[in-house]
């Protein structure tokens, strides 16, 4: 019972973790690009990078927490209007070629040594650097800590109690925004341009306008899940390159796109299956079959599989409508 | 079947079917002639793909109020020239940006706005909608959204006010009725909360037909209606395209089912290789030599099989029957009619 005792405390440390919910603000951010809208964005981890840079350097600046989140937001803005308006007057493929592109840009341009004044180079930026604006928010003690159950998290500092709660803050009011937006006229408006961008032009509707739109927010959501992500790390290039986009579309996937819920969901599966393999392999398997640097490759491996698997035989995720994705084009 | 309000109440419109086709009567039958009271005009549209001209029409009026048929053989550039009026394709004749004004630059005039370089979603909003020859059904929504969409001045499509329910659940509920009325005339209602790609192909083609009239547009443009329709929908969708003339809204329609053009249209425009090589009412159009020759070739009665092609003087056998040919122009209303179907 040890094992299973330990899997449950995992698991919900795990989801009540600031990662998580980052991830899930960042699928959301994905799910109104790729889900609603049909835009195959395959740089979000651009955005989130991009936001993070644009936070921390400001911070680092003297700006100051509030304005340091405004630059994230206005930098997200600005890329996402630079690779939409020149692709998407174009055809599909072009933005999936230039986002996937302008991330690694990003991703590059922000690792450059010769930029290690700004940007901090390959080793990045600290979070000490930029975490005292946010803590200093906090309405809990500077210092101690609380224990709920088996959790127990410092108040404020690093990985608090104070970060958890306003990432979930935040995640619910982007899944309010999500539903009000998805649930009204501009969302149906959307989902008739992932079906036919041809038909609703037809109709009077400036599609190019809705994808831009739809681009900058998602973009913006992005760049909020990449300052969440790194508020209790640091901002380090490579920990938001492509491997994050592409786990950003599996917890897609994997709770359902075109669904409200579907990305957090997903977020939550995903990181409860690389906990559990993580769990079960250190309790039942010998190190000398596999040892502890093996198991989170195996865990991709792992969701490598469980993507294509779910692809094909479950493509419209756990939360999806199955009658929705019955019809091919 | 409750008629509905006409949809546009232009005061030139006619209503009367028969004062329509009198006044069509008297129209001069050649390519581009004038229209007593055209919604469309188009001058000088030209489009180009690499060396082939697709499209080089100089010039077209359509009357308002009249069932106009496009009418060719396949290639004849009849879905180009649709393309390029509703702007989802730019004619090469396009006037450049810079270009000082004068020349021969690609123009048309619909309802007396000039759309020359317009995008589709403008041209739509001025009230000229089309649909596709492939349907486009959009397949993974709603009946009832396909429907929703095609309405126009809904306050819930712009991004602020989407988050601010109040601002447009009224405008909704007024196209919501609007959306159900249509669909019952199109004998829809009962599948409005399937999603679209559950439907046939022939009741796609209705909600597509549909789902233009949610914007009450001035004109339709209907690109092959018929195609893959079966045979009983076909005399419901007919009556369906009659009843819109009759609501006031302008139809023109690409088709290549000649028993249709003929039996609903007023007025049948013919294009050949890209350009519009005769015009007039169904009933005398398809005599004309021009279109006998667009679609059955010059030479359709004579047999190619016969010996004489063998014999050298054949070309100079059929260039005496061309000169004879163009010597006796009456001659050419005696072409069998039968051939055209």
């Amino acid at each position: 019972m040890d094992f299973l005792n330990q899997l449950f405390v995992d698991f919900g440390q795990q989801i009540l973790s600031s990662v998580t919910a980052a991830f899930a603000i960042a699928a959301i951010g994905l799910n109104i690009h790729f889900g609603f809208t049909g835009l195959l964005n395959i740089g979000q981890a651009g955005f989130m990078l991009l936001g993070a840079y644009g936070f921390a350097i400001t911070v680092e600046a003297g700006g100051g927490f509030w304005v340091g989140i405004l630059v994230a937001l206005v930098v997200a803005v600005l890329f996402a209007l630079l690779l939409g308006i020149p692709t998407l007057k174009l055809r599909g493929d072009y933005l999936a070629i230039v986002t996937v592109a302008a991330a690694e840009i990003v991703r590059i341009v922000g690792g450059n040594q010769g930029l290690a004044p700004i940007t901090g180079g390959a080793a990045g930026i600290l979070g000490s650097v930029y975490q005292p604006s946010f803590t200093a928010l906090s309405p809990f003690p500077q210092n101690g800590s609380f224990q709920v159950g088996p959790y127990n998290y410092p108040l404020t500092q690093g990985d608090s109690w104070f970060l958890r709660i306003v990432c979930w803050v935040v995640l619910i009011l982007v899944c309010i925004l999500v539903l009000l937006l998805t649930r009204s006229p501009w969302g149906r408006a959307l989902r008739g341009i992932r079906e036919d961008e041809d038909a609703v032009r037809s109709l009077g509707k400036n599609v190019y306008a809705y994808k831009i739109q739809a681009l900058v927010l998602g973009g913006v959501l992005g760049a909020i899940g990449g300052v969440l992500y790194v508020m209790s790390a640091s901002v380090q290039p490579d920990s938001l390159g492509r491997t994050t986009t592409f786990l950003l579309y599996t917890c897609l996937l994997l709770g359902g796109a075109a669904t409200v819920l579907g990305p957090v969901l997903g977020s939550f599966l995903y990181f409860m299956v690389i906990i559990g393999l993580n769990d079960f392999v250190s309790a039942f398997v010998p190190s000398s079959i596999m040892n502890e640097q093996q198991i989170p490759q195996f865990g991709w491996i792992v969701v490598g599989v469980g993507l294509m698997l779910l692809v094909i035989f479950r493509p419209q995720g756990i939360l999806g409508n199955k009658k929705e994705l019955t019809f091919g084009d | 079947m409750t008629e509905p309000a006409p949809a546009v109440a232009a005061d030139d419109y006619d209503y009367d079917r028969k004062r329509l086709r009198a006044k069509l009567a008297t129209v001069s039958q050649e390519p581009g002639s004038a229209k007593p009271q055209p919604i469309l005009s188009v001058d000088h549209i030209v489009r180009r793909f690499g060396g082939v001209t697709a499209c080089d029409v100089d010039h077209l009026e359509v009357q308002r109020g009249a069932i106009t048929a496009l009418i060719g053989p396949n290639g004849a550039g009849k879905t180009t020239f649709f393309n390029l009026i509703t702007g989802f394709d730019r004619p090469s004749s396009a006037k450049p940006r810079f270009a000082s004004s004068g020349g021969e630059h690609a123009e048309w005039r619909f309802q007396d706005r000039t759309l020359t370089a317009t995008s589709a979603f403008r041209v739509a909003r001025a009230g000229m909608v089309r649909t596709f020859q492939l349907t486009k059904a959009l397949s993974r929504m709603t009946v009832m959204d396909n429907m929703l969409l095609g309405a126009q001045d809904q306050p819930g499509e712009r991004f602020l006010s989407a988050l601010v329910r109040p601002t447009w659940t009224k405008r909704e509920q007024e196209i919501r009725g609007k959306a159900e009325e249509i669909l019952s005339r199109f004998t829809l209602d009962e599948k409005k909360d399937d999603y679209a790609g559950s439907l046939s192909g022939g009741q796609r083609k209705l909600l597509e037909m549909a789902r233009a009239l949610m914007s009450d547009p001035a004109m339709i443009m209907l690109d092959e209606p018929m195609a893959g329709v079966n045979p009983a929908l076909t005399q419901s969708l007919l009556g369906h395209i009659e009843s819109l003339r009759d609501n006031g809204t302008t139809v023109l329609f690409v088709e290549h089912d000649m028993h249709m053009v003929r039996h609903i249209s007023d007025w049948v425009v013919v294009m050949a290789e890209g350009r519009i090589v005769a015009e007039g009412p169904p009933t005398t159009v398809m005599r004309h030599q021009a279109v006998v020759d667009a679609y059955l070739g010059s030479h359709h009665d004579q047999d190619l099989g016969d010996d004489a092609v063998l014999e050298e003087d054949f070309g100079a056998a059929v260039a005496a029957e061309e000169a004879e040919r163009a010597e006796e122009p009456e001659a050419t209303d005696a072409a069998p009619t039968e051939g055209v179907r």
